[in-house]
């Protein structure tokens, strides 16, 4: 199986088997309150790692890149403006002048 | 509808950006159609682009899918039927419907979760074959900044987590930990062992912070 299929069927069904497993498993149930609080913070921890290793890291390098520069402007456009489409667009735009020069 | 607006251009960046990963035009949209999880697919996709395994990927983007354990068990009750119609029905479960059924007193308008993530599902997939096929006449991406656009997604995604000073610290440390990785793990890896960070919540002032939130909760009720 390709690389794609594989993890498009691997994603469908772990994500199949969470969104099942919440009002069948547990319907009704409190979940325990440390599964909860540690679900709550594996977003943060989640999203702040794909930031840092997109915005700073080529394969196994690190370094400052254009992208670097891109993902610094999108984050002060979306933190000004709330808007994502702004923020992703900045990020893009400011990207691609850089690689331009 | 200014957020079916958002929704239909994250959809169609998915579908540019699958496309620089590696995936068909059909495949983008096939997955788009049986996994419906932005973050997840988003997120799965982008540890492919760097070079990452199918393994840390389905991995990654299974912790990212971990909220919605929480979430669908809160709608459990909401839903009628049976074990098999709430676990059909369970499947429609995404964040802005959620939040959008939320009654703010511990149930949910299953009718209005479900409408809202058939509209959203709807945008969500044709969106993506928009992206998929439209990325092809765009050119290089890279010349075009669109590999920038993964990492400011989720930074505005990680703004809105970390409202709290626990959830920013816990943010550091997530960077912390997969930046120092970088030059020892293979791509995706440094990502994984990140997740770490949020065993923070079992401190015992985490856990305080979850019982007071869900005790106000329950006062609303």
């Amino acid at each position: 199986m390709s690389t794609s299929a594989t993890v498009i069927a691997g994603c469908a069904l772990v994500t199949a088997a969470i969104k099942a497993a919440g009002p069948v498993a547990l319907g009704g149930r409190e979940l325990p309150t440390w599964f909860t609080s540690v679900v709550i913070l594996l977003s943060p921890a989640l999203l702040a790692a794909l930031v840092a290793t997109q915005a700073f890291a080529e394969g196994d390098r690190l370094g400052l890149e254009a992208d670097t520069a891109g993902v610094a402007v999108g984050g002060l456009v979306i933190w000004r403006s709330g808007s994502i489409v702004a923020c992703v667009v900045a990020a893009a735009a400011v990207t691609a002048a850089l690689r331009a020069l | 509808m200014p957020f079916a607006v958002a929704g239909g251009i994250l959809a169609a960046s998915f579908g540019i950006l699958a496309d620089e990963a590696g995936f068909s035009d059909i495949a983008a949209v096939i997955m788009s159609a049986i996994v419906f999880a932005g973050s997840a697919q988003f997120t799965a996709i982008s540890i492919l682009a760097q070079g990452g395994g199918a393994g840390a990927a389905v991995a990654a983007a299974a912790l990212m899918n971990s909220r919605f354990l929480p979430m669908s068990a809160a709608v459990g009750p909401s839903f009628s039927g049976g074990p098999i119609r709430r676990a059909l029905k369970g499947q429609a479960v995404v964040d802005h419907s959620w939040a959008l059924s939320s009654r703010g007193d511990g149930t949910f308008d299953q009718h209005l979760l479900l409408g809202a993530s058939a509209i959203a599902y709807t945008t969500w997939v044709s969106g993506t074959a928009a992206g998929a096929l439209w990325g092809d006449a765009l050119g290089d991406p890279d010349a075009l900044g669109l590999d920038a656009i993964f990492p400011a997604f989720f930074f505005g995604l990680l703004l809105n987590e970390i409202k709290s000073r626990r959830a920013r610290g816990v943010a550091a440390l997530g960077t912390a930990i997969a930046l120092v990785l970088v030059p020892f793990t293979p791509p995706g890896i440094p990502v994984l062992v990140a997740s770490l960070a949020s065993l923070v919540g079992l401190t015992r002032g985490a856990r305080a912070a979850v019982l007071e939130r869900q005790e106000a909760e329950g006062e609303a009720r």
